[in-house]
């Protein structure tokens, strides 16, 4: 396995500020700080964390979709190296080709409007990708047929289409520029789980024949489990744990992964588990608490969590995770 | 065995629409006993909802029941035959009284602009002899038995200063408040974090024990249903097509449709298991498949599609409370 890295951040940080009161400092939404991570060529990253955790800003960030604040994003391929943080003009245009999204919700993210060619085709057009309509029709056939679409459905609507379908169409529509890299925003989340067991099938077989990295984000972990290679854990705007994916299952370091995965419900109806209780809610990131971010709502939270930000500590090859007292918890 | 609380038998629901007669749910029956959990499953458009709506008689105006579909609503002394309820009146005995229902989308549930603690109020109100006074402390009280902080100060806020765990637990001290029979809970932890999940789940299971009441669990999530429900049914295209108890269906499952759904979800405990989906999709209600509605993604009727095709399948009876419908369950592949 290679270890060229495709996109990294480093010690990237996304604010948004809010309306003020007239005086004194803006409160500031604090929704990623301090992220650093490094997304391997070809690899399927997952990036998991309940909502308001910020994965989705952090997905955004990488795409340069959302304002980045401090630190820096470093996209390098075969053929160039972009920092995100002042990627501008030109550059910025070859940029959006080069990375792609995938939305959450297949029925808002499609046009009503437009039929399933031009949908796939507008990026095309857009981008200049294309020179003329025959060698853009042949793009979009080329890119339909390996999202399992037929002739047929180029020329319908949307409407006509479920769930499933519309999330194929969707990703045709990210791929027909000819991405290195895409960002898959809880892309199987609002599908049945007959059909996200296709679309995640689609995904991976995409992956190992064109060679895309995906940056995957989901709130659900057996899905992630089932899918990355690599995943990290993100709550309140940092990342808490980040592992290859064996390892983060057998290994659990950090006390939110393994709340985590215990809340998820087991299969078999004799599994007497209990959950582990996480007292509380996800605070707020406008306020976050000192400290470790997790203090609140740990039921292992000390004087020192309180005090001290955890560093960012490696457990074992490629195993990282924040957190004081890892080791006496293992 | 004590008689069932509630009874459907032969239900058959139709929607009158711009495109014709819409067959929403298909000649469903099934009894929920006292105390029991029963889980209800299928994908989207497979009728789990209508078919829940149809207890309590909340389905739009263009639903037509089918001559012969008969609910059955058993309390202390009475029978109540749910479908004969006309008026607003009659109803308020299963809207509220013996049933309370719980939505999957909280915000969407309350009036934004009545504090939850109106709300609650009022439902008290009606339903029972309390004053105003004793209602808001039981509604205090539910408020604080579901595990929210500071009820009393809660009590006087909207549902927008509520966050979404916090607006699902009030939505279930509401419903419970009036300490109804049955109690119908429509995918009430989907749009939740996994670790909220897990506490309203625990929280369900603590009140089925404390009231010992019944509750028809709809998801799609087969995992939530393993860990709460006793019985589960599994509905596809409005038809039920398998019931047993829980580990029956979920270690044993007879019908092809209950195996793929299983076979489709990601397992923790192997990672290498391969995904596999059920093929194609879900047929439009407006063109329900003949014979058996399951065949046109069914992948083992091979050597009967003809059978399977043309023939409805009667609902076999495989050990004791196991049904499934399907052609090759009866042919004997089971013992």
């Amino acid at each position: 396995m290679s270890k060229e890295v495709l996109i990294a951040a480093r010690d990237l940080s996304v604010h948004f500020p809010l309306r003020g009161l007239g005086f004194g400092k803006r409160p500031v939404v604090r929704a990623c700080e301090g992220i650093n991570i490094e997304i391997e060529k070809g690899s399927f990253f997952g990036l998991v964390g309940e909502s308001g955790s910020g994965k989705t800003t952090l997905g955004r960030a990488m795409l340069k979709a959302a304002p980045i604040s401090h630190g820096e994003v470093i996209f390098s391929d075969d053929e160039v190296t972009y920092d995100l943080s002042s990627l501008q003009g030109p550059e910025l245009k070859d940029y959006r080709k080069r990375a792609q999204l995938i939305f959450q919700d297949p029925y808002a993210a499609l046009s009503p409007r437009m039929t399933v060619r031009d949908i796939i085709a507008e990026p095309l057009e857009v981008m200049g990708i294309t020179s003329n309509r025959d060698e853009t029709d042949a793009r979009v056939r080329e890119i339909a047929a390996k999202c399992r679409l037929n002739l047929e459905h180029l020329r319908r609507f949307p409407h006509a289409f479920s769930g499933g379908q519309r999330q194929r169409i969707s990703i045709a529509r990210a791929l027909v520029s000819g991405p290195k890299f895409i960002v898959a925003d809880e892309s199987v989340a609002a599908l049945d789980v007959s059909i996200q067991a296709d679309v995640l099938n689609l995904l991976n077989s995409i992956q190992q024949e064109s060679g895309i990295t995906f940056l995957f984000i989901s709130h659900d972990l057996s899905v992630i489990a089932h899918t990355c290679d690599f995943v990290a854990v993100m709550y309140l705007g940092q990342i808490v744990e980040a592992a290859p994916t064996r390892k983060l299952f057998s290994e659990t370091a950090h006390p939110y992964t393994r709340a985590l995965l215990s809340a998820i419900p087991s299969l078999d109806p004799d599994d007497q588990h209990v959950a582990q209780k996480l007292e509380g809610e996800i605070p707020s990131p406008i306020n976050p608490p000192p400290g470790c971010r997790f203090n609140t709502r740990c039921p292992h939270a000390q004087e020192r969590c309180r005090k001290e930000v955890p560093e960012w500590r490696e457990v074992s090859g490629g195993h990282n995770v924040a957190c004081h007292f890892y080791q006496e918890l293992a | 065995m004590t008689n069932p609380l509630i009874s459907v038998k032969d239900l058959t629901l139709r929607f009158k629409t711009d495109e014709g007669l819409v067959t929403a749910v298909n000649d469903v029956s099934f009894d929920i006993a006292p105390g029991e959990v029963l889980g209800l499953v299928g994908e989207s458009g497979s009728g789990k909802s209508v078919t829940a709506k149809s207890l309590m008689m909340l389905n739009a105006e263009n639903s037509v029941y089918e001559e012969g579909s008969q609910i059955t609503l058993r309390l202390d002394d009475e029978e109540i035959d749910v479908l004969s309820l006309r008026r607003p009146r009659e109803q308020m005995v299963i809207r509220g009284g013996a049933i309370s229902m719980i939505f999957q989308e909280p915000m969407a549930s309350f009036a934004p602009a009545i504090t939850i603690g109106d709300q609650m109020v009022e439902q008290l109100l009606i339903h029972s002899d309390m004053t105003a006074a004793q209602a808001r402390e039981v509604s205090i009280e539910m408020l604080t038995r579901v595990g929210i902080p500071e009820p009393a100060q809660r009590f006087g806020q909207y549902a927008f200063e509520f966050s979404g765990g916090m607006r699902q637990r009030a939505m279930i001290a509401m419903a419970l408040s009036t300490k109804p029979r049955l109690l119908i809970a429509d995918e009430p932890t989907t749009a939740l974090d996994v670790t909220i999940q897990a506490q309203v789940i625990e929280l369900m299971k603590d009140l089925v024990r404390e009231f010992h009441m019944s509750i028809l669990f709809i998801t799609h999530d087969l995992g939530v249903i393993a860990q709460t429900a006793d019985r589960v049914a599994v509905m596809y295209l409005g038809n039920l097509v398998e019931t047993g108890t829980v580990r029956q269906v979920i270690n044993s499952p007879a019908h092809p449709y209950t195996r793929g759904l299983l076979n489709s979800l990601p397992k923790l405990d192997d990672l290498d298991a391969p995904l596999t989906p059920v093929p194609g999709d879900i047929p439009s209600p407006l063109d329900r498949p003949s014979g058996c509605v399951f065949h046109t993604r069914c992948v083992e009727s091979d050597a009967i599609a003809e059978k399977c095709r043309n023939e409805i399948p009667l609902t076999s009876i495989d050990g004791a409370n196991h049904r499934v419908a399907c052609h090759l369950a009866a042919q004997g592949d089971q013992p």
